[in-house]
């Protein structure tokens, strides 16, 4: 089949659409506008963004003391200028950068969430670019998602390199690249399971108007082969200048923590490999016929046998309703693909929690030359 | 071949370093225009900082929560009519909200008109068909961001960012934050006239439009040397800090009052955005 025949037969709306989709893409990367999320969708996102803002806080306060707040207000304006150059790409168009992945390698992922969070938050209120309610979504997707995939691969690929290693160079394109289309992928969900869970009565989405099937390769393809690509470039570029003339910046962040950090995730290797074999596993319950013992509601009980519900039982039976109840997400259409994705929220929000506890119970007692924020 | 002639050339080589200067300028442009607004008399410029951020939150959630468009229309009108009793020229504060919406919410919203399903509501050349239910989930996105960005750029432009940042306070948002914040915003200003300087003055020195990969070397060369900048003022500003004091916590000089007239201005935002969350169910 020629190339002629086959782009004829590709509806012309398809074209249309998917090329206003890239150019849009293109320009905008990702500061989502208040008005594209709803308001649950918004608060959910700044309690996931919030417990990486309480870390970054955290060794901002242990690492450097004081010393640290020019660097990371510092940081942050650069941020938010490198957010303002054009980029030259090959074809002679141009494109920006978030930055993110250069912040993460530079100054460790948990203080460039920090950073990168001050640059949007300071382009939300004072410049009006991307949303106030959204502050949340920007953050977790450009200030989390980003630096962390970027920082844990460039942490992957340079190993005990050297400093003035090539190997940095290409660990630093190949993290910033899979960092932002990451984020992307993550931004996508997000405006993906709007029309799912927010609509007026007659069915009309009220927020992003996309489902996943749209949002997804509408936003991944464009950053997989434009903003993505950009954020590589930049990043490498600067990785490979810094290298050839300011080698003290790429050692800023504290090779012994790094260690400490590393030998403890070793040191319970076993338990998260475990966990997360169970986490791989658990979807085979699927295949079983039947309800969890002790776990049957109210008509359960009465096909089981049972000639009268306890009055108590069937009183309390309508007192809480879940969130996703039965564990299943209606709109979405497949019970199974439902209960995966409920199975991964909760993953997620337990991981959550007991983390925030933990870190609760194993603070570090403050050092003395560190910053108080109190009066 | 001939050359081509240099109005064109300019034309078709508008270069990279061109729209970085144009988009550096257009930033400090309009905080420099923010601020001269947030100086004029007028309603917004009268009202305590902290009162005009928990608005701001609050009529945003009303814009955000609301499912109808009327009601996200009229408080839209609340936005135009705040822009008139605050000095802001009118003309500038609609193009300035709707010149950016429509350029890139309304080529996100434009293939929604056709690929919702729904009933029809228009026929379109190319066998495009117009579904009532796209017209409106287009129409709430438009006006749901064109309400959503009016309200904040109206906070921009009536509010000195000096304030904006004492006001950050009610949010919670701790001292080590704000301070952070705070000397962000002004280092944004000294590194975008850094950057405005190290591209004019390579701009200024060009013979012939440069290629792909010199324009890339020398953005990443650019952005190096504004890194290394940065890196080596931060620890000119701490020692700066230490030397004039710092004991590594921050204090803010003046307390804001409120007045009579934020107490009254408080009570009509609460009554606004309750009864347009409770309109708008």
């Amino acid at each position: 089949m020629s190339l002629k025949s086959f782009v004829q037969k590709i509806p012309r709306w398809m074209l249309l659409y998917y090329g206003l989709l890239v150019l849009w893409l293109g320009t905008t990367a990702m500061h989502i506008p208040d008005g594209y999320l709803s308001p649950v969708t918004s608060i959910i996102l700044f309690v996931l963004v919030l417990p990486f803002w309480v870390r970054g806080v955290q060794k901002l306060r242990e690492k450097m003391s004081a010393r640290n707040i020019p660097i990371v207000a510092l940081f942050a304006a650069f941020s938010f200028v490198i957010m303002m150059f054009n980029v030259p790409l090959p074809g002679g168009t141009t494109g920006h950068a978030v930055g993110g992945a250069l912040a993460a390698i530079i100054l460790g992922p948990e203080i460039a969430t920090i950073a990168i969070s001050i640059a949007l938050i300071i382009q939300a209120f004072f410049f009006g670019d991307g949303g106030i309610l959204a502050i949340g979504a920007n953050c977790f997707n450009m200030a989390v998602v980003l630096p962390y995939v970027a920082y844990a691969i460039y942490q992957a690929m340079t190993k005990n390199e050297a400093v003035n290693s090539k190997r940095r160079v290409i660990a630093s394109a190949v993290g910033a690249w899979a960092g932002l289309t990451i984020a992307a992928f993550i931004a996508a969900v997000e405006f993906g399971i709007q029309p799912l869970l927010w609509h007026a009565a007659d069915g009309t989405p009220l927020y992003a108007p996309y489902p996943l099937s749209v949002s997804i390769p509408a936003m991944v393809i464009p950053h997989i082969l434009v903003a993505s690509v950009i954020e590589g470039l930049v990043t490498a570029l600067v990785i490979a200048y810094l290298i050839r003339v300011n080698q003290g910046a790429l050692e800023m962040v504290n090779k012994a923590e790094v260690a400490t950090e590393t030998s403890s995730f070793a040191k319970w290797r076993g338990l998260w490999i475990g966990l997360a074999v169970l986490i791989v596993i658990a979807p085979i319950g699927l295949l079983a016929p039947g309800t969890a013992w002790g776990e049957w509601g109210a008509e359960e009980l009465t096909s089981l046998g049972l000639t009268f519900i306890p009055k108590g039982l069937e009183q309390l039976s309508g007192f809480w309703s879940a969130p996703l109840p039965d564990y299943d997400v209606p709109a979405l259409g497949n019970a199974n693909l439902a209960y995966i994705l409920s199975a991964l929220v909760g993953i997620l929000i337990t991981v959550l929690i007991v983390w925030l506890f933990s870190m609760l119970v194993t603070r570090k007692p403050k050092p003395a030359s560190e910053v108080t924020p109190s009066k | 071949m001939n050359p081509p002639s240099f109005s064109s050339r300019l034309k078709s080589r508008r270069g990279f370093i061109e729209r970085t200067l144009t988009d550096i300028n257009d930033v400090l442009e309009q905080s420099i225009f923010a601020e001269k607004i947030a100086r004029q008399k007028g309603l917004l410029q009268a009202l305590d900082p902290r009162l005009k951020v928990a608005s701001l939150v609050l009529l945003l959630l009303a814009v955000s929560l609301s499912h109808r468009l009327t009601v996200i229309a009229a408080l839209y009108f609340c936005a135009l009519l705040l822009a008139v009793l605050s000095a802001v020229p009118l003309a500038f504060f609609i193009r300035r909200v709707w010149v950016f919406v429509l350029l890139f919410t309304g080529l996100v919203a434009l293939p929604a008109l056709f690929i919702t399903p729904g009933p029809t509501l228009a026929h379109l050349p190319l066998g495009l068909v117009i579904t009532r239910t796209g017209a409106r989930t287009a129409l709430f996105l438009l006006l749901r961001v064109g309400a959503s960005v009016s309200f904040a750029v109206l906070f921009i432009l009536t509010t000195p960012w000096n304030s904006v940042l004492k006001a950050l306070g009610v949010l919670r948002v701790p001292d080590v934050l704000v301070l952070v914040l705070g000397m962000t915003y002004r280092y944004i200003h000294l590194l975008l006239h850094t950057a405005n300087d190290m591209f004019l003055s390579r701009q200024s020195r060009i013979l012939r439009p440069m290629n792909g990969a010199e324009e890339r070397r020398l953005m990443a060369a650019t952005s190096g040397t504004l890194l290394g900048k940065s890196l080596q003022l931060s620890s000119e500003v701490y020692l700066a800090m230490e030397s004039r004091g710092f004991r590594g916590y921050p204090r803010t000089m003046d307390r804001f009052q409120m007045r009579w007239f934020d107490w009254v201005a408080s009570v009509v935002v609460v009554l606004i955005s309750g009864l347009a969350i409770w309109a708008g169910r």
